[in-house]
């Protein structure tokens, strides 16, 4: 590899790359090579750095300048001021990166990243992800020589058992004792399966992972599959992720032309390889035995357990299936030690978990720390705090299977089992924020929507209740809730989770009932005294106008499309409630605050 | 793939590519790359270095380069920032230079007094 005295990192995520990183590539490249320095500056395109609300995010290393929100205009002035003359250009660096008048922080000690610990992610934003080498020169695929070479089968088993290490999808299953299933079960062919069908509303840590480091999961898969006694592996990923796809398949295309998937691996009797099947994007898919269904060529629908996946699962064969984030922690156990990652986390959830941050929060991205770590530490020392000065009401994870976190437990340890004791779930990392402004019916709403639109219809509990539950919802946001509604919410709540087949259904009612638990104010207020607290149900809102207030000035009633607000010039004006639209343009328009919202 | 020693020589080969990219907190060469000192070869000096510390698989070692240090006439100018010493700046470097303060200094701790700015100004 030829030697570069400095290294231009463009970021190449999927949040980037909508942000136009791909153009700054091919400038960088064209301006440099126009100031001769081709020979001298390396232009990478790695994965995501995690900090999305900033992107493009470029970093020029030996200095580790971290510059945010990049334009194609600047990028000249980057490689002549900083490439060429060595003077970074501060104005473009994250703010966050300044020190003081003359110096800068390095990146890990500015505030996003000082409490993080990054293990899953440790390559992301570090490699070209397109280039095994890359990967290599990091310990890559040490550890799967080092299990080939070293270790029995059990051995392997026994070291995932001993870190601790939990599924990351979100169930939290001990993965080492999943393997241990699938080892034990008895099959002429077994299989070693990745999800990579991450369907939670606003969740990407998955595709992050994929997108800035594929050999990681590769290699896992590989190490797995030589625990159980499997030759062969499928990444289940969805086909709205084009970039973790096309990485994908290079990487696996460079693995196999240095012969670490195929035949004879490191020389040894082991064999593996791998296919990737692309999912059409159905949450269901994201359930095991869906998307075992879905691999085999069928409809993708959950299937009753047992038999479980360890013993009967793809092609009736016994069958490991384990989350992308999940996977991405394996090498690095298998090379630093059960201990090492025992050693970060709380007594029962071992090692780092990815969120993926967003809502209302000012530093929008992917955040990994150890776990342990309080929501108030990630929303206000990493997350940046709330923007514009609001109140933070809750954060919701876990997604549709999930639940809300309200601010009287902001001190709450992020651990599987905290998160389950308050009626929350770890889920796959999604972390949604909210503000004072959001309505926590709507949100629960919002859920429920989410999952009737995306049940598969395969069981009546999930099929029918959770409908339902929607129509019960919409009504109360409309104003139209009645006395009894909640209660039938919480009988309609309770038996989905008794009663269907898959976790999906089981899960379902849990933003409701979470909500319920925390803000069961905000549902009766909706229907006993037909208003919406955070003022978002529209149908709920009132405009006024105080009389102490107004000057009579009729800019209003000029501003009002559906002529709703009448008056004399000069006297008071007022709104009919029938016939306004809550466009909430009067509001706007009136220079007095004579009009409220309520 | 046949062996882990492969493995290790593609590892052993890219790393020294890839290391810099990590925070640093070791020795620094901070080489003056403003209009003056190009002007005066410095690039030629800071490549020197790059190529000495590779060569020498130094590790926590790296090159950067800043704007205008100031004393353009005694360019190109080098400083030398290692944990817990006080800066050493180097004056009307080259490249042959270059190799014997990364040999001496770098490597051995031996300031190169004669090509110091202090010295110089005797």
């Amino acid at each position: 590899m030829d030697l570069f005295r400095s290294h231009v990192l463009v970021c190449g995520g999927t949040g980037c790359s909508s942000s136009g990183s791909a153009e700054l590539i091919r400038l960088f490249e064209e301006d440099i090579a126009k100031a001769g320095l081709e020979n001298e500056v390396k232009v990478v395109r790695t994965g995501c750095f995690g900090l999305c609300a900033m992107g493009p995010i470029v970093i020029v290393y030996p200095e580790g300048a971290f510059y945010s929100r990049i334009r194609p205009e600047n990028v000249e002035e980057i490689v002549n001021e900083h490439l060429l003359k060595g003077r970074i250009v501060r104005r473009l660096l994250c703010s966050e990166a300044i020190e003081d008048e003359t110096t800068t922080k390095s990146l890990d000690e500015v505030d996003f990243y000082k409490k993080q610990k990054r293990v899953a992610l440790r390559n992301c934003g570090v490699i070209d992800p397109e280039n095994i080498d890359e990967y290599i020169a990091f310990d890559g695929y040490r550890a799967l020589g080092k299990v080939l070479t070293e270790m029995t089968p059990q051995e392997v088993i026994d070291v995932i058992k001993a870190s601790g290490l939990r599924g990351r999808g979100g169930a939290g299953f001990p993965t080492g004792t999943k393997w241990q299933f699938a080892r034990n079960a008895v099959g002429d062919k077994k299989f070693v399966c990745c999800n990579a069908d991450e369907g939670d509303p606003g969740a990407f840590m998955d595709r992050s992972v994929l997108e800035g480091d594929p050999h990681a999961v590769i290699e896992a898969m590989a190490i797995a599959a030589y625990a159980i006694g499997s030759d062969q592996g499928y990444i289940y990923v969805r086909a709205e992720y084009p970039i973790a796809v096309k990485r994908l398949q290079i990487a696996i295309g460079q693995a196999r032309e240095y012969g670490l998937l195929g035949k004879n691996i490191f020389g040894t009797d082991f064999s593996f390889d791998l296919d990737i099947r692309l999912g059409a994007g159905a949450f269901v898919c994201g359930e095991e035995t869906a998307l075992m269904n879905s691999i085999e060529g069928k409809r993708g629908e959950p299937r009753p357990r047992p038999p479980f996946p360890a013993n009967k699962g793809l092609f009736e064969k016994p069958t490991i299936l384990n989350n992308v984030e999940t996977y991405a922690n394996v090498a690095q156990i298998i090379l630093k030690g059960a201990d090492w990652f025992a050693s970060m986390g709380t007594e029962k959830s071992k090692g780092t978990k990815v969120f993926a941050l967003g809502g209302k929060i000012n530093n929008t991205g992917l955040v990994e720390i150890p776990m342990g770590t309080t929501l108030r530490e990630i929303i206000y020392d990493i997350g940046g705090g709330i923007p514009n000065g609001k109140k933070f009401k809750a954060a919701q994870t876990g997604g549709p299977s999930g639940g809300c976190i309200p601010a009287s437990l902001l001190d709450v340890s992020i651990d599987y089992d905290s998160l389950i004791a308050i009626g929350s779930m770890m889920g796959s990392g999604g972390m949604i924020v909210m503000d004072e402004d959001n309505c926590m019916v709507d949100i629960a709403r919002f859920f429920l929507d989410f999952t009737v639109d995306e049940s598969c219809g395969k069981c009546t509990p999930c099929r029918i209740g959770t409908r339902r539950m929607l129509e019960i919802l919409e009504r109360i946001t409309e104003g139209k809730g009645e006395p009894g509604d909640i209660e039938k919410l919480e009988t309609l709540a309770k038996n989905i989770k008794a009663t269907a087949l898959c976790g999906l259904g089981q899960t379902a009612p849990n933003p409701v009932l979470s909500t319920l638990q925390y803000f069961r104010d905000e549902y009766e207020a909706h229907i006993y005294e037909k208003r919406c607290p955070a003022g978002h149900c529209k149908k709920l809102l009132r405009y006024t106008i105080d009389p102490a207030l107004c000057k009579g000035c009729s800019l209003c009633s000029k501003v009002c499309p559906v002529g709703a607000i009448t008056g004399e010039l000069r006297k008071t004006f007022s709104i009919d409630p029938n016939k306004c639209i809550k466009c909430g343009s009067c509001m706007e328009k009136c220079r007095f605050n004579a009009i409220s919202r309520k | 793939m046949k062996s882990l020693e492969e493995l290790a020589a593609i590892r052993q080969r890219t790393l020294e590519g890839v290391n810099m990219r990590h925070d640093r907190h070791g020795t620094r060469i901070v080489v003056g790359m403003a209009t003056c000192g190009i002007a005066a070869g410095a690039r030629p000096v800071m490549m020197k270095f790059v190529e000495e510390i590779k060569k020498r698989n130094l590790q926590d070692v790296n090159v950067s380069q800043t704007g205008c240090i100031g004393m353009c006439e005694l360019e190109p100018l080098v400083e030398v920032y290692m944990p817990g010493q006080e800066k050493v700046t180097y004056v009307k470097m080259t490249a042959e230079k270059a190799s014997k303060v990364v040999n001496d200094h770098i490597v051995n701790g031996q300031v190169v007094s004669e090509y110091t700015i202090g010295n110089y100004k005797k």
